[in-house]
């Protein structure tokens, strides 16, 4: 079966006065239908840049490799130049949340005329069907007085209903792949739990694909149902959720773990990852975690190892140097 | 008195507001009728979510917010300040004693000033040292307490990742040797882990220099674990308050029990046994009578729908107050 998406062997670099930044090297996922994939890792691990390159939103200094390849329903997104091609998935197949919903509403025109703008331009369909699908959508987030908001602007709404006008907003075009990028990290945590609900009850409904992309493990654990775990470019682990949470085996993630505070076990002490994130400017060579790594084995320090993914349980896959210095620790 | 560092005696503060220069001005009721007390050497958690009066009630401890009635009481060894009737040298000494850490370590580093500089300042505008050789001592003293290398006092902040910068902000908090430090938020803008890392060095420095932490966030899970006591704040009002350990173990208030049912489960077979609330926090112009809570209480008794019960805090175990409205 092929999936709804596949991204293979993929490299963005972009181009700087400071040189040529590396921000993600030899990326390989895929998303089923109906299937969420959650992306986590710290800021600047690559996340977003992955997710925009999906979407070929990145800005005009990137280049891509060229053995990449991103297939969406059959179609390599990265052969795509004309604007007609982009229009199919920008907005048609694939749709983005985005983590501040202020930010992505403009802010002078009206909520209701922005969600019939893009109805517009993705479907055949006249002005008063774009409004009564609209309208219909926002009630479907849970928007009450659905007609009232659709003539207001993003200011009037509180940090939750934006977030719900943005899904709402995202959804109406029907596509195939939603991009959820960091969605609930600006809202309060009772307001993040209805979100998530009504993400999870609309992605079930629509059977769509999402990429769930958060720095948060409880959110990741919560919605994925596969997992990605990013540092400085590169998946250094990804497999089925329960398996990366409970099992990890690469120590990047086991890190993340114990940093996190857990509120069902306040004696564990917190362990810090030791040492910062490396500048992408001088991006270690081989184990791109080794310059932090607790248990680092003697060949990946000097950088000798490359990075590869190696599948340790069916569907598990980690970083052939994290396999060596999880098993130390 | 003698364990106290700090007493809040029914504090509220209220903002005046008017929409536009014609309508009629009215009051935001930010923080209403607040008394905590906070223990020498204690680390207090004050937690809430967005718009609930935290920040307001941090900033009015500090004496950086005009407290509208009821007084905040500083017992220093000598002598004990009250806030709302001090004189300006009076004022100098508190802001030596009392110190605040900020949220977002980008935003509160000058980037004109090298990190020297910016944890100098302090001693500077406050006339502690006298001689140049001096605050440097005292300079590399804090920031080498704090973990920064000596050698990068010359740089310029651009230089450093987040969790680097929130050591150079906690340096400078700490430099003019304050007794109590308000850390609003200063761990929400890190990654995990980079956070655990901010987090045990407060720790460390509390034991190190004797200081007494109120400590501002809104994630329910770094507050259990660093706090001694916390408040729960919803609309303006404490609803809850108590020992850390009693209070997440064993909440009483409603809201306490949704917020900590909406912590994400970091077990993936746990999923959604939130309570959810419904709406979101009404706005501290118009507050619901009676119970501020009723608006969103999953499970609101008879009395406090028609907002006939008044807020108060009753004594449920030793040390564990909860609003009355749900402890009854």
């Amino acid at each position: 079966m092929s999936h709804l998406l596949e991204v293979k062997n993929l490299d963005v670099k972009f181009d700087t006065d400071e040189g040529r930044i590396t921000a993600v090297e030899n990326i390989s996922l895929s998303v089923d239908q109906g299937e969420v994939l959650g992306i986590v890792g710290e800021s600047g691990s690559g996340k977003s840049v992955t997710a925009k390159s999906i979407m070929k939103l990145n800005p005009g200094n990137t280049s891509y490799n060229e053995d990449a390849e991103i297939i969406l329903d059959n179609e390599n997104v990265l052969q795509f130049t004309s604007k007609q091609d982009l229009k199919k998935i920008r907005g048609g197949k694939v749709s983005m949340i985005f983590q501040e919903p202020m930010a992505s509403f403009a802010p002078a025109i009206k909520i209701g005329a922005q969600m019939v703008e893009q109805l517009l331009i993705h479907k055949n369909i006249n002005k008063e069907e774009a409004k009564s699908i609209s309208i219909n959508m926002l009630k479907r987030v849970g928007i009450a007085d659905a007609e009232k908001r659709f003539n207001q602007y993003a200011f009037e709404l509180s940090g939750g209903m934006r977030q719900r006008a943005m899904i709402a907003m995202a959804l109406s075009t029907m596509p195939k792949l939603l991009l959820a990028d960091e969605p609930t990290t600006a809202l309060d945590v009772t307001i993040q739990a209805q979100v998530i609900n009504l993400i999870k009850d609309i992605i079930k409904e629509y059977q769509m694909g999402v990429i769930f992309i958060t720095h948060d493990l409880g959110v990741i654990a919560q919605v994925a149902d596969h997992v990605a775990v990013m540092y400085l470019g590169s998946v250094v682990e990804k497999g089925p959720v329960n398996e990366i949470l409970k099992n990890p085996k690469h120590p990047y993630t086991k890190g993340l773990l114990q940093a996190l505070p857990d509120i069902n076990n306040l004696d564990a002490p917190l362990s810090p990852i030791p040492g910062n994130i490396p500048s992408p400017l001088d991006r270690p060579t081989g184990c791109v975690f080794r310059t932090r790594c607790p248990h680092h084995n003697p060949e990946g320090k000097d950088g000798k190892i490359e990075m590869k993914l190696i599948e340790v349980e069916p569907g598990h896959w980690v970083d052939q140097c994290g396999i060596k210095c999880g098993q130390n620790g | 008195m003698g364990d106290n560092l700090i007493s809040v005696n029914n504090v509220s503060v209220n903002f005046d507001y008017q929409e536009n220069f014609i309508s009629k001005k009215q009051k935001i009721h930010a923080v209403n009728n607040i008394n905590i007390k906070i223990k020498k050497g204690s680390f207090f958690g004050l937690v809430g979510e967005s718009g609930s009066g935290k920040t307001t009630l941090g900033r009015a401890i500090l004496g950086a917010n005009k407290i509208s009635s009821g007084n905040v009481i500083f017992h220093d060894d000598e002598k004990d300040y009250d806030l709302t009737d001090m004189n300006k040298q009076d004022l100098k000494e508190y802001r030596k004693k009392a110190q605040l850490i900020f949220q977002d370590p980008y935003a509160a580093l000058s980037p004109r000033m090298t990190v020297r500089d910016i944890i100098a300042e302090p001693l500077e505008v406050m006339k502690i040292t006298n001689s140049r050789q001096e605050t440097d001592e005292r300079v590399r003293d804090i920031a080498s307490k704090c973990r920064l290398n000596i050698e990068h006092l010359r740089r310029f902040p651009h230089a450093f990742s987040g969790g680097q910068r929130q050591r150079i902000s906690i340096a400078r908090a700490l430099v003019s040797n304050p007794k109590f430090i308000v850390a609003d938020e200063s761990v929400a803008a890190l990654d995990v882990s980079i956070q655990a890392d901010i987090l045990n060095l407060l720790k460390q420095l509390q034991t190190e220099l004797n200081l007494t932490y109120l400590f501002i966030s809104h994630d329910l899970s770094v507050v259990a674990h660093v706090c001694d006591v916390v408040a729960v704040m919803y609309l303006g009002h404490i609803v809850e308050m108590g020992p850390s350990r009693e209070l997440f173990k064993n909440p009483k208030h409603s809201y306490t029990k949704a917020l900590l049912s909406s912590i994400p489960s970091i077990d993936p077979e746990k999923r959604s046994e939130a309570i959810e609330l419904k709406g979101e926090i009404p706005s501290a112009l118009n507050p619901p009578p009676g119970c501020v809570f009723r608006t969103r209480c999953p499970n609101p008794g008879v009395d406090c729908k028609g907002g006939e019960i008044k807020m108060g805090l009753i004594e449920v175990e030793p040390g564990h107050w909860v609003d009355q409205c749900c402890a009854l």
